[in-house]
């Protein structure tokens, strides 16, 4: 099944991922030859098999409810974009 | 004295230790080298010549002082997707090209514990997305053995900065290939080690279930002698494996008379070049004269490794480059005019278009009324292959493949063809997504390029995949081939 240009702006949309015009209509194109690529998988018969969603069989593994990390908001804060008073700016959000 | 940076990890080591010469002094040498070829092969991001030299002077005070350890004085350059607390870690795109990191990657600490010297960061495909390096915000990395091809990727800077002994060995990391492939077009020995073997703290996450670090060396001895520096359980990765690190460097000289090495039918097909091919036959000819049985085996699904893996890898991308979002670090567009506009325009500005194109697949793959036919598909094919390596595993010790299908590609050839690029890991995505040890190691020239040959093994059976490539490189001279000097520079 081939996307449309609709289909790549919606998931743009989805991924808050700015595309031109001109990018849209590229990328267009060479995602249907992934997909295509891609639909190969569906010739394969999978009923009932167990999805893997990781190589290891591991549980998640559990520590001590103690603080182990130290403050470093002004080291951290140091590269951002925009940041003052310990606080990250962004655009108004809340009128 | 032979020019040094010519030698391997090991043999340096009996210099520095014999006290014939001096960190400082080799240093210096691969410092030297770098700045003189790196503006042909744009191997290094960055260089951290002033770090270095401190480093080594403090190696060479801890020699005098006796407290040096095996690898003290050693040199060794990242890939620039492990965090290096700051330097520039940028992970070769625009999003990242401000980004001092504020801490270390565990594999960075490690060898910095060890007493290693850090020459500088490598180039590499952008997040690690690419199988030739030309997807790189600071343009291609060269083939040392012919400047109009590709090194592979993603971690092309690494394997080319040991082709052109710029360093004797490097960090790489590898989702579906990108360690293996960059040493098979340079003529260089790679381990992928298995998932969850060295720890993924401070690296960049690409693809979480698939990514692992690992080495880029001239040597199977010289990447056992690295990874006993970087492997090892780590709490601050919640995948990384509690088992026990071997001395890997231990078992190298074993013998492998009776070792079962598997030929999988799927990696020997219609694809593989006739002098590839030809090339295999050496590999286990020599295989067989060291007392190796080889034997047919079977992986039925490992031709849709690709698809699967083109599926779980954006799906995986999509969510973990969802942090980058303009606000915390990183690029920032100008003047946003709203929230979603501050994000759009900064992702958009900070990506390249593959990068833009794994996020889309990724995202549609995960979207409403998909995710059935994409990512669980995926993800039962996954299992499929895994049971077949398990399966494989019944039958024999290791298997033997080629890495790549031909040599390496010329610059531009597949650059505009995802779908062609994709393809280009189509012998060692599978060792990926079932989460094995796989290693790359040179198998000879056809045309003047290098070819490589793959072993893969089961989970944490590294020492004995290192003493195989090890024992071969005892009989053979493949490994001991180098690119001519790049002299007009």
């Amino acid at each position: 099944m081939a996307l449309t240009a609709h289909d790549i702006q919606r998931t743009a949309k989805l991924a808050r991922l700015g595309l031109t015009e001109t990018e849209t209509e590229s990328t267009l194109e060479k995602l249907n030859a992934v997909l295509e690529l891609i639909d190969h998988m569906q010739t394969v018969e999978t009923e009932g098999v167990a999805p893997m969603s990781h190589p290891l069989d591991l549980t998640q593994t559990l520590r001590a409810d103690a603080v182990t990390e130290s403050n470093q908001r002004e080291k951290l804060q140091a590269i951002a974009p925009a940041a003052t008073d310990g606080l990250y700016l962004v655009p108004r959000v809340v009128e | 004295m032979s020019d040094l940076t010519q030698h391997t990890l090991l043999e340096l080591q009996s210099q520095l230790q014999s006290g014939a010469i001096s960190s400082v002094e080799l240093t210096s040498t691969f410092l030297a080298r770098i700045e003189r070829l790196n503006p042909t092969l744009n191997a290094f991001i960055t260089v951290t010549e002033s770090q270095a030299l401190a480093q080594a002077q403090a190696a060479d005070a801890a020699r005098a002082a006796g407290t040096a350890g095996p690898l003290t004085g050693l040199p060794i350059a990242h890939k620039d997707l492990f965090c290096t607390d700051g330097v520039l870690t940028s992970c070769a795109s625009k999003m990242l090209s401000n980004f001092v990191a504020p801490y270390d990657a565990h594999v960075v600490r490690a060898c910095q514990e060890a007493g290693m010297v850090m020459l500088g960061k490598l180039n590499m495909d952008e997040f690690a997305m690419g199988s030739s390096n030309e997807n790189s915000f600071y343009g291609p990395v060269k083939n040392p053995w012919d400047l109009k091809r590709v090194p592979g990727g993603s971690s092309g800077g690494s394997a080319a900065a040991v082709a052109a002994s710029m360093t004797p060995i490097a960090t790489g990391t590898d989702t579906g290939g990108s360690i293996r492939q960059p040493a098979a077009f340079t003529g260089t020995s790679g381990l992928k080690p298995t998932y969850g073997r060295v720890s993924r703290f401070g690296m960049v996450a690409y693809a979480s279930s698939l990514d692992q670090g690992g080495l880029i060396g001239k040597s199977a001895a010289d990447l056992a002698l690295g990874l006993g520096v970087i492997a090892g359980h780590d709490p601050r990765d919640s995948t990384s494996a509690d088992q026990p690190v071997p001395d890997y460097t231990a078992t190298l000289t074993d013998s492998i008379q009776g070792l079962k090495i598997g030929l999988p039918d799927a990696f020997f097909d219609e694809r593989l070049d006739a002098r590839m091919q030809a090339r295999m036959e050496a590999v286990m000819d020599a295989y067989r004269a060291l007392g190796a049985e080889l034997v047919p085996v079977k992986l039925p699904h490992v031709a849709e490794a690709i698809p699967a893996y083109y599926v779980i890898a954006p799906a995986e991308a999509s969510a973990n480059l969802s942090r980058f979002d303009g606000v915390r670090y990183g690029h920032r567009a100008d003047s946003p005019a709203d929230l979603t506009d501050l994000y759009e325009r900064s992702r958009g500005e900070g990506f390249s278009s593959e990068v833009k194109r794994r996020i889309l697949i990724g995202t549609y793959a995960l979207s409403e009324g998909y995710f059935d036919a994409y990512y669980k598909k995926a993800q039962q094919i996954r299992r499929l292959i895994q049971q077949d390596f398990t399966h494989a595993f019944t039958e024999c010790d290791l298997l033997l493949s080629p890495t790549t299908p031909s040599t390496a590609f010329q610059i531009g050839a597949k650059s505009d063809d995802p779908v062609a690029m994709y393809l280009e890991d189509i012998y060692t995505v599978a060792t990926n997504l079932a989460g094995l040890p796989g290693g790359c190691f040179p198998s000879g020239l056809v045309d003047g390029l290098p070819t490589g040959y793959q072993l893969t093994g089961p989970a944490f059976s590294e020492a004995r995949l290192l003493n195989a490539a090890h024992q071969l490189q005892q009989t053979t001279d493949w490994h001991l081939a180098t690119p001519e000097e790049i002299t007009h520079v």
